[in-house]
């Protein structure tokens, strides 16, 4: 069964959604997950959405308890490159993420996971250097 | 590729789900429905086939082009033998489910295409059209 990558970067886990998602795969990637955050300690979880052209309730649904599970165990989760066409549609649907932090893209991502949670190890580039 | 005109697909699994997706994307793009429309299209029909699967035990999509004073759209009509609708306005109420869903599914559905028309009958089936103008 395919499954959708984890990427860990320090503090970081990354999870970006790549293709057209089917239930169980959406269902595995979420158990992953956990598994991770517990093996890692990671803080902080990036959901990278850009290449969804779809989002509906019951994806929806996944990802919200997602990051309330991630939650729990310590780990805040920030949703990045949501489409706009998905937008629109999410709030018509009559969706809202509440509770679930949302970026543009990645890169402000980390930047809004590093203000919630404080500096983490997780960036490539020197900018931690100092810290 | 050219979509034919008339087509009825089945929806017996999740990955019938994505497929009826797919196929409705298909059809969506080839009438010049533009981004935001699809998308929202494509949610709904998210919604409905998956409704047809876990609420009526599997059924089909069929999918129309048709035409109104020039203008194009795509019909789609979701049809299962499944247990059926008791209360129909009570299922359209969001936040209404007797799974463990949102309950957003119909009223969604609803809100995201042009036309939406439910029948439903107990112990029999339940029959979902929707219509989405290019
Ligand atoms: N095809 C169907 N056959 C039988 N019952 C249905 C069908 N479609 C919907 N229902 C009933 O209507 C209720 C509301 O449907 P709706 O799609 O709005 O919510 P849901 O499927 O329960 O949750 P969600 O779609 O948000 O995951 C369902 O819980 C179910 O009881
Ligand atoms: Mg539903």
């Amino acid at each position: 069964m395919d499954r959708i990558p984890i990427l860990r970067m320090g503090d970081l886990l990354l999870v970006t959604i790549q293709f057209e998602l089917h239930d169980r795969l959406v269902m595995a990637m979420q158990d992953d997950l956990m598994r991770l955050i517990a093996e890692t300690g990671a803080r902080g979880v990036l959901i990278d959405i850009s290449a969804l052209d779809l989002v509906d309730s019951f994806t929806a649904r996944v990802i919200a308890n997602t990051a309330e599970m991630a939650r729990m165990m310590d780990a805040e989760t920030v949703l990045v490159g949501m489409q706009p066409a998905v937008a629109i549609t999410l709030v018509e649907l009559g969706l809202s993420f509440h509770g679930v932090y949302t970026a543009l893209n990645a890169e402000k991502g980390v930047q809004l996971l590093k203000k919630i949670r404080g500096p983490l190890t997780g960036e490539s580039s020197d900018d931690t250097a100092g810290e | 590729m050219t979509p034919p005109g008339n087509e009825r697909v089945p929806i017996q699994s999740e990955d019938d789900i994505v497929r009826a997706r797919r196929i409705a994307r298909t059809y969506a793009q080839e009438l010049g429905i533009g981004l935001t429309n699809q998308t929202k299209l494509v949610t709904a029909v998210s919604e409905l086939a998956r409704n047809v699967y876990v609420h009526g035990g599997g059924g089909t999509m069929q999918i129309e082009i048709v035409s109104n004073r020039g203008n194009q759209g795509i019909r789609l009509t979701f049809e299962d033998h499944g247990p059926g609708i008791p209360d129909i306005n009570l299922a359209m109420q969001d936040g209404y489910t007797t799974g463990n869903g949102l309950g957003l599914g119909l009223g969604g559905a609803k809100r995201l295409v042009h036309e939406f028309e439910i029948e439903s009958w107990v112990g029999r089936g339940t029959r979902v059209t929707i219509v989405m103008w290019a």
